[in-house]
């Protein structure tokens, strides 16, 4: 009797150890999220509702000059600037790493994934600065020398980005791919398709919910990337007339001026309302996320 | 099983219950205090002591990333010198610096620009109670890739380039080729230096025009960019680039210590109100003749002591 009481003693100190510092550990999260939401969103709404900036015209007008004497704080190039580049990488970057993983898990699993796996892994780990300076370096003057322009823009931005979320999207698809059920695969072999007949009609539609997660958190990392794309993309806030001209995206805007503002001026104000734009972006990237996720649960 | 369930339910609720109050709270509290931590940096600077002598406490300085070597390796000298001195240099940008300068949350704000053009409108009782200690000049030369074909321009040219009257470099003399402007961002300060007094108007950004932020990706881009203009302090000059001369002159040392070179500007180190004892002593040492010939020079910066002209904040230049 008295030795199970003890046990059972030990057993809930063990319980509330554990309960406290979970619990400690998930409410000191929640207090920094919570806080970092609060502060960027009340210096980012401070543009519209103490700088008197309407909400149309920070979205859709397209003059950004805060420092001008009537300045305006149009920032439809920088976020039309994110938009492009995001979407260009992942058109770029997609088809490269769904056909990475499916090598890695279904034409060669073996020495395919060996040798694969540590070099895409190996991408995900190399610094930002290093992707930009190599853009710089390498992507600028071949774009310049090939096409008309200097080099600078979306196009050198995007190719950047697509190296860098090569990495997350193959990741996830492979992962994808080799949860497939076997069966489905043996089915369709047996049926007498081919390898391609199976990849192309039986894995792909049925993975594709998780590969397109894949993109999504992909797309996510490209949106938030400040410095590669910074250094490459040259910076101009105008919506650019061809992929090969000088534009902003909000990330590069906000790393370029930031800590030459003063906290409170309505220029500083305006960074922060884009800052906020970028973090309910993400928001939203993580929403879309969950959508899929819950599509391929069905 | 369903005791646990429960069990874990309650916890969450009362926890983020507990939090959401706990979080509006917090959240409050960092608003206005942003960088707290520096806070308790600047609160525990200097305490005095009775000799004059031996000085003690911390100094946080703060802002304009030009300026910062320059601070960095002065401090290690003084510190050197004073045992009982623990200097800190952060970076961040010189709007930064004005910024915790006048929050009173470092001890120093470095600045490339007067502090009256960074804090206008509402803030500029705050720029009235900061004291200026101008410690170093930067001189600015506009510079162009190599095949430009040009020497040197006069500000008209200068003005039209930037403003994109001026398209091509037969235009003012040079060959048959497009310019390509590699500016600063619109907050930079050696940007504000350049239209101050090299163009003497404020410029628009243009359509095409690329913004790099370092003057090691602008001299890079400026090296690499055919018909590139742009523009560089005087220590980043080398033969990669070409030094464009200015209305006549060239962008030497001497010609901005005379006052012939119009284009520079000074390097300040503000203080709110008069600095203390130990904030006094360092801001001193770095004015001395020591350290003026010795690391100011090495850094590329031109010594504020050899200085034969001022400015003030209009812009104003006045024989020493």
């Amino acid at each position: 009797m008295k030795s199970k009481k003890s046990r059972l003693e030990k057993h809930h100190i063990e319980d509330l150890v554990g309960r406290s510092y979970m619990a400690f550990c998930v409410l000191l999260l929640i207090v920094i999220i919570i806080s970092m939401v609060y502060f960027v969103a009340s210096k980012g709404l401070s543009t519209f509702i103490t700088g008197g900036v309407s909400v149309g015209e920070f979205f859709f007008g397209t003059k950004w000059a805060p420092e001008a004497d009537t300045p305006s704080f149009g920032a439809f190039p920088f976020i039309s600037g994110s938009f492009l580049v995001t979407l260009l990488a992942a058109l770029i970057a997609s088809p490269l790493s769904i056909c990475a993983a499916l090598f890695m898990t279904e034409i060669v699993p073996g020495w395919g994934k060996k040798l694969l796996q540590p070099v895409i892994e190996l991408l995900a780990g190399i610094p930002s600065v290093v992707y930009g300076f190599i853009g710089l370096s390498v992507i600028v003057p071949f774009l310049r020398d090939t096409f008309p322009g200097q080099g600078i823009g979306v196009a050198a931005g995007a190719l950047v980005l697509s190296v860098m979320i090569l990495p997350t999207i193959t990741s996830v698809a492979a992962d994808a791919l080799a949860a497939l059920p076997q069966n489905l695969k043996e089915s369709s072999f047996a049926l007498g398709a081919t390898r391609w007949q199976t990849i192309s009609r039986v894995i792909l539609p049925t993975t594709m919910p998780s590969i397109m997660t894949g993109v999504v958190l992909g797309m996510a990392r490209a949106f938030g990337e400040a410095l590669a794309v910074q250094m490459v993309i040259g910076n101009a806030p105008f919506v650019p007339k061809s992929l090969f001209e000088s534009a902003s995206t909000l990330t590069s805007v906000i790393t370029l001026s930031m800590g030459n503002t003063t906290m409170g001026s309505s220029y500083n104000n305006a960074l922060w309302s884009m800052a906020l734009v970028l973090m309910l972006m993400t928001f939203a990237f993580v929403g879309l996320v969950r959508l899929l996720e819950r599509r391929n649960k069905i | 099983m369903q005791f646990r369930k429960s069990w874990i339910m309650t916890l969450a609720l009362t926890s983020v219950l507990a939090l959401s109050a706990c979080g509006s709270n917090n959240g409050g509290n960092n608003a206005p205090a942003n960088a707290g931590g520096n806070n308790a940096a600047a609160t525990n600077a200097p305490t005095e002591t009775s000799s004059g002598s031996d000085l003690s406490g911390s100094i946080l300085a703060s802002g304009s990333t030009a300026l910062q070597p320059l601070v960095e390796q002065v401090a290690e000298k003084f510190m050197d010198k004073n045992a009982g001195v623990d200097i800190q240099v952060q970076g961040g940008g010189s709007g930064t610096g004005l910024t915790q300068v006048a929050e009173k949350q470092v001890d120093i704000g470095n600045s490339d620009v007067f502090a009256e053009e960074k804090l206008k409108g509402d803030d500029a009782e705050k720029a009235a109670a900061l004291v200026d200690h101008q410690v170093a000049v930067v001189a600015i030369a506009a510079v162009a890739h190599k095949d430009a074909g040009v020497d040197g321009l006069t500000k008209q040219q200068l003005v039209d380039i930037f403003s994109g009257k001026v398209t091509n470099w037969k235009e003012v003399g040079g060959a048959d080729q497009k310019i390509q402007i590699i500016n600063r961002p619109g907050s930079s300060g050696t940007r504000a230096t350049f239209e101050n007094f090299a163009l003497g108007t404020k410029t628009e950004d243009l359509q095409g025009s690329i913004q790099e932020d370092s003057s090691g990706t602008v001299k890079k881009m400026i090296g690499e960019t055919p018909g590139a203009i742009g523009y560089l302090a005087l220590s980043y000059l080398d033969d990669s680039v070409k030094t464009l001369s200015y209305d006549g002159v060239e962008p030497s040392v001497d010609n901005v210590i005379s006052g012939k070179y119009p284009v520079w500007a000074y390097q300040h180190m503000y203080t709110n109100g008069e600095p203390n004892e130990t904030v006094k002593a360092f801001l001193d040492y770095i004015m001395t003749e020591e350290v003026q010939t010795a690391d100011v020079v090495e850094l590329g910066y031109i010594p504020a002591l050899n200085m034969q002209v001022a400015r003030d904040v209009e812009g104003n230049v006045t024989k020493k």
